[in-house]
């Protein structure tokens, strides 16, 4: 077996077989570092369990014989009406100040702050992106005007706006969205425009347009693309963001109104309950924190995939990985030096 | 000559965006039907004469456009209007609110760049170390931490069992200066780590990583060279540029700091400006609402005015341009 073979076999064993010379993209590159952070990996899990959690909280609910709205006075509620701690009755983490289900109440409140996370940053995405590929892309007066909003609305007092709005309309889940997007897109929408100014210049995009073709057409198909990976970082960091301004409208009484089981809504009623059941505040809170930290380390991990300057960092521990197999290797016969494979 | 120019041209768009903050929540806050304030104000079983009175007596009678104009007039002679509810002045029930939220933002915003800023610096100078591994659990928990949740931890955590083994120092509510220092402080500091400690996290944060990139620089490398003592290389040389993302970010945070307040307030039982806003708000007391608005506006123009100026004085560059 000559060194060239074991190179080739090396190489083809470390990709799929039929692309072992094939070029990969930025996207693959990304994915195959994330893959090797534990700690985004991890991410991704408890993000995965919360939606699930989410999506099963009425067979939850089912099982345990308790609905999310369902006041239990009796065995729900100590003599003295003070909630059950974790484990008695049945109730698995308790129950709230009239003797519901705590864990119910949580895992309904779950469904809540992720489809309020997730549907704000997508409609927020989308509308950052439009406006600042627009007001990067245009420039000149159209720019001023809309640098000059994105820099308003940055700088606005949001609760300000958010508690005008609950006083009018009432609060409800249609306000709170509105406003959470209302207050996300110019975040997104600044980087985007900084973006697109430096990447206009580029040659190619010059190319393109004495090819005929038109502005949208630049914007959407040839400098979006390239801006891909900023927005898909500050997405991913915009959603925790979301949950906790949910949570937070909710506990001032603006956002998601009482009864519905909002994590929000469930630390507001817990204030006054703190010196006798220290459950009703602990897990909403335990939820609330591991969702919004999941989804920030997540951010974090796809920004270090993202960064060719890490880059240098993960080959390296992937060597060490590979380094760590290859001894294992080499107690066999006939395998290869670790400085042969080693190489990539 | 041009600092001066930027500063004029800063106020003016300061006052123009008071201007339009005044006026959208006048209107925004007409959309709602009058008689509701009105039967709010008289009580619900009041006769439609006694509404009507109280329509008329309030000036909500008038065409839109002429209660505009009042409610400009009046604020160009330093008028706020009057509570709906006791007749109070606006200008008092601020004056009253305001030295309330002034302790909670002052402490805070103290605590938040101190802290932010220290950590920052102390783990780009140490990357790798402890404190930094320390340091970036820490930010991160920050990051992923909701003020009100952190507020209630607290209470929870210090505020419960000092008081039950009787060290009262620590305390809710409020307790002006005029009470002295120290009791002061003790009501203050929660609401202070509370208010600093979301906020310290993205600036130890953007601190750290701005000064390791700016450390990296090839004119720091110079630097060294020249035999300068590495404080003297990281605090004058490297600090001054690395903190111009930390001062621009200032700026856009003001708004957030806000916020936050209105949060603490509510769990610390502070009735300054913003608990009070969020009951003016819940009785639809307009002419309070708007003079909270208004101050809160004009808080955040003028600190981003001073954030621009700093910004100038930091970075050379952005005074010629």
């Amino acid at each position: 077996m000559s060194i060239t073979e074991v190179q080739f076999q090396a190489q083809a064993v470390e990709s799929a077989p039929e692309e072992a010379i094939q070029g990969r993209s930025q996207w693959q590159l990304t994915w195959r570092r994330l893959r090797q952070d534990k700690v985004a990996v991890t991410s991704i899990v408890v993000i995965l369990i919360m939606v699930v959690l989410a999506i099963l909280a009425p067979v939850f609910a089912a099982a345990l014989g308790h609905g999310e709205y369902q006041a239990f006075t009796g065995a729900g509620l100590s003599s003295a009406g003070i909630p059950v701690g974790p484990g008695v009755h049945g109730f698995p983490l308790g129950t709230d100040y009239i003797g519901r289900d705590l864990l119910v109440r949580i895992l309904y409140g779950a469904r809540i702050s992720l489809f309020v996370g997730l549907s704000t940053t997508l409609i927020a995405t989308v509308a950052g992106v439009s406006i600042g590929l627009v007001a990067g892309y245009f420039g000149g007066v159209v720019d001023t005007v809309l640098a000059r909003f994105i820099d308003t609305v940055l700088a606005f007092p949001f609760i300000v706006l958010a508690l005008a709005l609950a006083a009018i309309y009432g609060p409800s889940l249609l306000i709170v969205i509105g406003v959470i997007t209302f207050f996300s897109w110019a975040g997104i929408s600044r980087i985007v425009r900084g973006q697109t100014l430096s990447v206009k210049e580029k040659e190619y995009i010059e190319a393109a347009r004495s090819l005929g073709a038109g502005p949208w057409r630049i914007m959407f198909i040839d400098i979006l693309p390239n801006l891909l990976g900023p927005v898909l970082v500050l997405a991913t960091l915009y959603i925790p963001t979301a949950v906790v301004f949910e949570a937070t409208l909710s506990f001032l009484g603006i956002g998601i109104p009482a009864p519905t089981p909002s994590w929000g809504v469930i630390l507001s009623e817990a204030q006054t309950y703190y010196q006798v059941a220290w459950w009703y505040v602990v897990f909403p809170a335990f939820a609330l924190l591991i969702t919004t930290l999941a989804f920030n380390l997540l951010g974090d991990g796809i920004r270090d995939a993202m960064d060719p300057r890490t880059e240098r960092l993960f080959a390296a521990r992937r060597k060490r990985r590979k380094d760590s197999v290859t001894l294992k290797d080499s107690e066999m016969p006939h395998t290869p030096p670790a400085s042969v494979t080693g190489a990539g | 000559m041009t600092f001066t120019r930027f500063l004029i041209r800063r106020i003016l768009t300061g006052i123009l965006v008071l201007w339009v903050v005044a006026t959208a929540t006048f209107f925004l806050f007409f959309f709602r039907p009058v008689d509701a304030v009105a039967r709010q104000l008289a009580g619900r079983a009041a006769s439609p004469q006694v509404i009507n009175e109280v329509i008329r007596r309030l000036g909500l009678d008038q065409p839109i456009l002429v209660q505009y104009w009042h409610f400009l007039d009046n604020l160009v002679h330093g008028n706020l209007g009057y509570s709906y509810y006791n007749g109070q002045a606006v200008k008092t029930i601020i004056a009253q609110d305001l030295p309330i939220t002034a302790s909670v933002v002052v402490g805070g915003v103290v605590l938040w760049l101190v802290g932010g800023l220290a950590v920052g610096i102390l783990s780009a100078t140490r990357p790798r170390s402890t404190f930094d591994r320390v340091s970036t659990v820490g930010v991160l928990a920050g990051l992923s931490m909701p003020t009100f949740v952190l507020g209630e931890l607290l209470i929870i955590a210090v505020f419960v069992p000092l008081n039950q083994r009787g060290f009262s120092w620590i305390q809710t509510g409020y307790a002006p200066l005029s009470e002295g220092l120290i009791p002061w402080m003790g009501h203050m500091i929660l609401p202070w780590i509370t208010l600093a400690a979301v906020q310290a996290a993205v600036y130890t944060r953007l601190s750290r990583g701005s000064l390791i990139d700016t450390l990296g620089e090839d004119y720091i490398r110079t630097a060294r060279a020249k035999g300068l003592s590495e404080r003297r290389v990281v605090y004058r040389h490297g600090l001054r540029a690395a903190l111009t993302p930390v001062v621009s970010q200032l700026g856009i945070d003001v708004g957030a700091l806000l916020g936050g307040v209105i949060v603490v307030e509510q769990v610390f039982g502070l009735s300054g400006l913003g608990q009070d806003s969020v009951a003016a708000i819940d009785t639809g007391n307009l002419p309070v609402i708007i003079g909270f608005v208004l101050i809160a506006s004009l808080f955040v123009v003028v600190a981003n005015i001073i954030v621009d100026a700093a910004y100038a004085l930091l970075d050379p560059r952005v005074r010629i341009s």
